[in-house]
């Protein structure tokens, strides 16, 4: 059976309208799954990344309805009114901070998915070491010097410097749409991005006598400076003539200082890809997000620093995007969100919160396959100022889909680039094309009891799985760190139990779960 | 063929490198003193590193000096004295509680007037770098605002601002371990770091993880603390709290919130036990005892050792500086008892610093860029009784520098400036495609147009001033030469050099067409005197321009 026949098959089979965090299988074909089957291209495709600086407080912005009883016992100081939460399409577990209407709105009109508890397995609560693991993608205890953007561009315009512009790439590979060049576009060899804060006037500069460099610091210094300059050259006139012939059609961009600069930020990047300039990948970025103290504002809680960064990013995130159907472009540029670290699950006595480990983030487009990936993360009923939400996903699985799903690199280049095998995520719509990633999308795994609760050296676990493929179950203490891999093996369809080992464990919150490729399920331990 | 092509076309064939700083391979210099050649290349590498860039007259202060007597100079601090911010703004807001002129450092907290005098303060504080005299002082303050950062936007309260800066004036020639405790109690700092929220019922780390990952010990892998360490130091750190009442703000402890239970430490600090204290004093005797303890790990002095070889040296530190530089230079510290100046003493003495190898490799940062300027083309500005025209004067170069990403006040985060922290660009973040066309800009505005500011005041470069610093201006190659040698940190190539040469002396006319020319611009008997003088200005003007958009200018 072809590939094409099987999904086809799988789909007029399905009696019962399954349910999969929020989307059934109908809209899976109304939402041109299958017409995205055999188109294989990066051409024109561009990928937004909006960076929220300094650790956005996930828990605060994709609100777990279904824990809100603990949520409010661990942070009774900042969190929302459960009435005030915005309420998300076809699901009644999950929902919006109160200043995401535009958010909401992208999400409801299936152009939005929501990946829970994204992370890494050993978090750093470093603000700086966690930035520079998600720009390079590297692992938490390893330091590499280029990012995940940078080697991707350079796989994919090789050797870059040398002979670059050229006729088949006139554009810049990155832009920064700000002052500084991130980690994420620093290739092996050279930084890969450019960064532009005002695209129509770029001022032309002289030194572009290319010679030899003495072979000392100095002289590395000194090429660097003169590549930038000649670069700065070739490329100030391509950006401003894309300047020139590209326009915004949005309305919906703020004006005034509340909108902040993260909506024109976004307004410069729509205005360039429309304006023709063929770069793949941008970066924007937001502030502020270090909310140590002050989050909220007391005695309500839907206001506050933290409020008003999500409102701007919220906005700017429905403009841009309506903008970017306004002009037709819509259907070739996804953008996604992301930040350093979540914040503790427990807020601190300023009505703030302190550094945490995994978070949601965002991916929109047309392109993108709409729902919500992963569960809410779990809250215990009694939480200690280290509890963490531990990962559900790694990010490096959202940067592999990426790459593959969206900029179709074959997984092979796409595991030489991240370092090892990351399973991808289904956040596309082209994701489920493949046969094995849309079985595990299919299967439905979950955890039932775990027996004692709480426990001293032993407990049993109950759980299932409805269709089979590899299971994997772990545990994770309440700082987010991976403790233990109790097995990665592959099952059938069935129910099962598994005696977790608990010896030596120090007492206090842990966090356990069952993960397929695609799917996850937890459960809070209590160890005595 | 033009000019240009004429020099791509000749790239593959430049002449190989033969002027001194042209060597290929590196060298093993240590820490020993530097007893080679003592010359004016020597001397302007000092000023350049340890300054904000030597003005003219800076070097001729120096003339006839051994190289510890020159480094003795730059780190006598004795007799700086500095006049603290003043109210620059009283002719557009009233302030019932200071004069115009006078400071509002001791000035009671006024909603209104708190972002004038903000404003005041980052004027004032780029002016400290261009009025400095040739000590490392200033140069240094910049090294601990970045090292200490405190953000302005999180602290609006000026007199505050200034105090914080004051520890940093203070403290920051001195000795590390009480500058450390200073700024721990710092009232910016405990409103900064939260630590005036951090108490015994809800502690508050923020604080005492920057305390060791950024101020002390840092991230390098022989710092193992752990995440319960840093739980520990924010008990032991419970109870301080800021004043608001008094003016200005000040800092006090409070035994109520704090925690007075014994804090046990990880092996890392040798499972250390800091005896729960209580009463008035239990805050500073556990934060002595907490300081001890992490001043023993000799992971501190390399620490500080390792930054300040980024600012001072470059930011690559391979094996051999390591082991030559930072490990020795690190053992001064801690023999000195972590006094600062004993370091800096062996680092600016050391043949390591004068390596021909580490010339030139250190990307100016903006303030360095905007002041070192000013000082070579010895900028006027108005008169010091001028108040509102000369803050406007520096708030010129503070709006400059906000530009390129160098906020002064309001580093980024309190890691200070990606240049000095973040792997692996380090100084190249200074450099983007959008800074460095701001920085040229810059330049060519202040060299050709020049910034009005009211009807009397023009910030412009005078050409003829830094020309007649020179030797013998009316020597082609010998002019040229000295400007290269003042302005750039490396020695050009000699097709560089036949290009600014073509600025002088077009399509390669003889030398003396130069000579006659420029002494009938300044020599008004001349019958061509006036025509001459404009041409002339012309010509330098061009020349320095050339000069600094070259790549080498934005080196130091």
């Amino acid at each position: 059976m072809k590939r094409r026949s099987f999904l086809k098959a799988a789909a007029a089979s399905t009696v019962l309208p399954i349910s999969l965090n929020g989307m059934n299988l109908r809209s899976l074909q109304h939402t041109g799954l299958l017409g995205a089957l055999g188109k294989r291209s990066a051409n024109g495709k561009v990928l937004v990344i909006i960076q929220l600086n300094g650790g956005n407080d996930g828990l605060n912005m994709v609100i777990p309805l279904d824990q809100y009883q603990n949520l409010t016992k661990a942070r009774s100081n900042v969190v929302l009114q459960e009435s005030s939460v915005l309420a998300l399409k076809n699901t009644t577990k999950t929902g919006l901070h109160p200043k995401m209407l535009g958010a909401r709105r992208i999400y409801d009109n299936n152009k939005m998915s929501i990946v829970q508890s994204v992370g890494y397995p050993q978090p750093d609560f470093s603000h700086f070491r966690s930035m520079d693991i998600w720009m390079s993608a590297s692992n938490s205890n390893e330091v590499l010097t280029n990012g995940w953007v940078g080697r991707y561009l350079d796989k994919r315009y090789p050797k870059y410097p040398q002979g670059y512009p050229n006729a088949s790439m006139k554009d810049p590979l990155a832009l920064q749409i700000g002052p500084l060049v991130s980690l994420a576009f620093m290739g092996p060899i050279t930084n890969m991005g450019m960064a532009v804060t005002n695209p129509s006037s770029v001022y032309d500069l002289l030194d572009n006598a290319v010679g030899e460099v003495p072979a000392t610091p100095a002289g590395d210094e000194l090429a660097y400076i003169r590549l930038l300059s000649q670069q700065t050259n070739e490329y100030a006139d391509v950006i401003k003539n894309a300047a020139a012939k590209g326009t915004n059609k949005s309305t919906k961009y703020p004006t005034g200082v509340r909108g902040g600069n993260l909506a024109e930020q976004l307004k410069i990047v729509a205005r360039l890809v429309h304006g023709g300039l063929q770069t793949p990948v941008y970066m924007v970025s937001l502030g502020g997000f270090d909310t140590h103290s002050a989050q909220v504002q007391a005695g309500d809680t839907k206001e506050g620093s933290h409020a008003d960064l999500l409102s701007q990013l919220s906005i700017a995130m429905e403009a841009f995007q309506d903008d970017l159907e306004l002009l037709g472009i819509s259907d070739r540029v996804v953008s996604m969100t992301f930040s350093e670290f979540g914040r503790r699950v427990q807020s601190n006595a300023s009505t703030g919160t302190d550094h945490g480990a995994a978070a949601p983030l965002m991916v929109f487009g047309d392109a993108v396959q709409p729902g919500i990936i992963g569960n809410n993360p779990s809250i215990p009923s009694a939480t200690t100022v280290n509890d963490n939400v531990p990962m559900q996903f790694d990010f490096r699985q959202v940067y592999g889909s990426i790459l593959q799903d969206w900029f179709e690199l074959p997984p092979s280049e796409v595991k030489a680039l991240l370092g090892e095998d990351f399973n991808t995520l289904p956040i596309f719509k082209n994701s489920l094309s493949r046969i094995d990633a849309f079985a595990d999308f299919m299967t439905q795994i979950s955890i039932g009891a775990v027996f004692p609760n709480p426990a001293k050296d032993r407990a049993l676990i109950s759980y299932r799985t409805d269709g089979g493929g590899t299971l994997q179950l772990c545990i994770y203490d309440s700082l987010g760190r991976l403790i233990q891999t109790c097995f990665n093996k592959p099952h059938h369809s069935g129910e099962y139990e598994h005696e977790l080992d608990l010896k030596g464990l120090t007492p206090g919150n842990y966090i356990i779960q069952l993960r397929s490729p695609l799917k996850s399920d937890t459960q809070v331990l209590h160890v005595m | 063929m033009n000019r240009r092509q004429f020099l791509r076309f000749n790239t593959s064939a430049a002449a190989p490198p033969t002027e001194g700083l042209r060597v290929t391979r590196r060298t093993n210099t240590g820490l020993e003193p530097y007893t080679s050649s003592w010359n004016i290349d020597d001397k302007l590498h000092l000023l350049r590193r340890a300054t904000f860039g030597p003005s003219q007259a800076d070097l001729k202060a120096f003339d006839g000096l051994s190289l510890e007597q020159m480094v003795d100079k730059l780190l006598d601090t004795s007799a700086v004295k500095i006049d603290p911010p003043i109210n620059n703004y009283g002719n557009n807001i009233a302030d019932a509680d200071v004069a115009y002129g006078q400071t509002w450092i001791n000035a009671p907290y006024n909603a209104n007037l708190e972002f004038a005098r903000l404003l005041s303060m980052k004027g004032w504080m780029w002016s400290l770098a261009v009025n400095q005299k040739p000590t490392v002082y200033e140069k240094m303050l910049l090294f601990w605002h970045n090292h200490f950062a405190v953000q302005m936007t999180s602290i609006p309260i000026a007199s505050s601002y200034y105090y914080y800066f004051k520890v940093l004036m203070d403290y920051g020639m001195g000795n590390f371990k009480t500058f450390t405790h200073q700024i721990t109690v710092d009232p910016a700092m405990l409103f900064y770091l939260n630590g005036r929220l951090n108490t015994k019922n809800a502690p508050d780390e923020n604080y005492a993880r920057e305390l060791q990952e950024l101020f002390t010990l840092g991230k390098g892998p022989e710092s193992q603390y752990t995440e319960d360490d840093v739980k520990a130091a924010a008990r032991v750190l419970t109870g301080f709290n800021i004043n608001i009442t008094s003016t200005p703000i000040s800092s006090i402890f409070q035994s109520a919130r704090h925690d007075t239970t014994d804090k046990t430490f990880s092996a890392f600090y040798g499972n250390t036990v800091i005896k729960g204290r209580t009463g008035i004093s239990a805050g500073t005797d556990e934060l002595n005892d907490l300081l001890d303890m992490i001043f023993k790990k000799e992971e501190v002095s390399k620490y500080i050792c390792r930054r300040l070889y980024r600012f001072f040296v470059y930011y690559k530190i391979d094996d051999n500086a390591e082991t030559q530089v930072i490990e020795p230079l690190a053992k001064i510290f801690r023999d000195n008892n972590y006094e600062i100046k004993p370091v800096l003493k062996a680092l600016f003495m050391s043949a390591h610093f004068f390596d021909s190898w580490n010339r030139g490799c250190v990307i100016k940062d903006p303030l360095t860029h905007s002041v070192s300027f000013v000082r070579q083309y010895q900028i006027d500005f108005p008169k010091k009784t001028d108040y509102e025209l000369l803050y406007k004067a520096y708030g010129f170069h503070n709006g400059y520098m906000l530009l390129n990403q160098m906020d002064l006040g309001d580093p980024p985060s309190v890691a200070g400036w990606d240049a000095w922290h973040q792997l692996p660009i380090y100084h190249r973040a200074w450099i983007t495609s959008d800074s460095l066309p701001k920085r040229n800009e810059f330049q060519d505005y202040l060299l050709w147009i020049g910034h009005n500011i009211g009807a009397s005041y023009t910030m412009k470069v005078d050409v003829w001033k830094i020309t007649q610093g020179f030797s013998a201006p009316n020597d082609a190659d010998k002019l040229i030469n000295e400007a290269c040698h003042f302005l750039l940190p490396v020695n050009l190539y000699k097709l560089q050099i036949a290009d600014l040469k073509e600025i002088l002396l077009p399509g390669g006319i003889p030398d003396y067409n130069w000579t006659d020319e420029y002494n009938a611009a300044v020599t008004p008997s001349y019958p061509n005197h006036a025509t001459a003088r404009q041409s002339v200005a012309l010509k330098l003007g061009y020349l320095y321009k050339r000069i600094m958009n070259l790549s080498e200018y934005q080196l130091s």
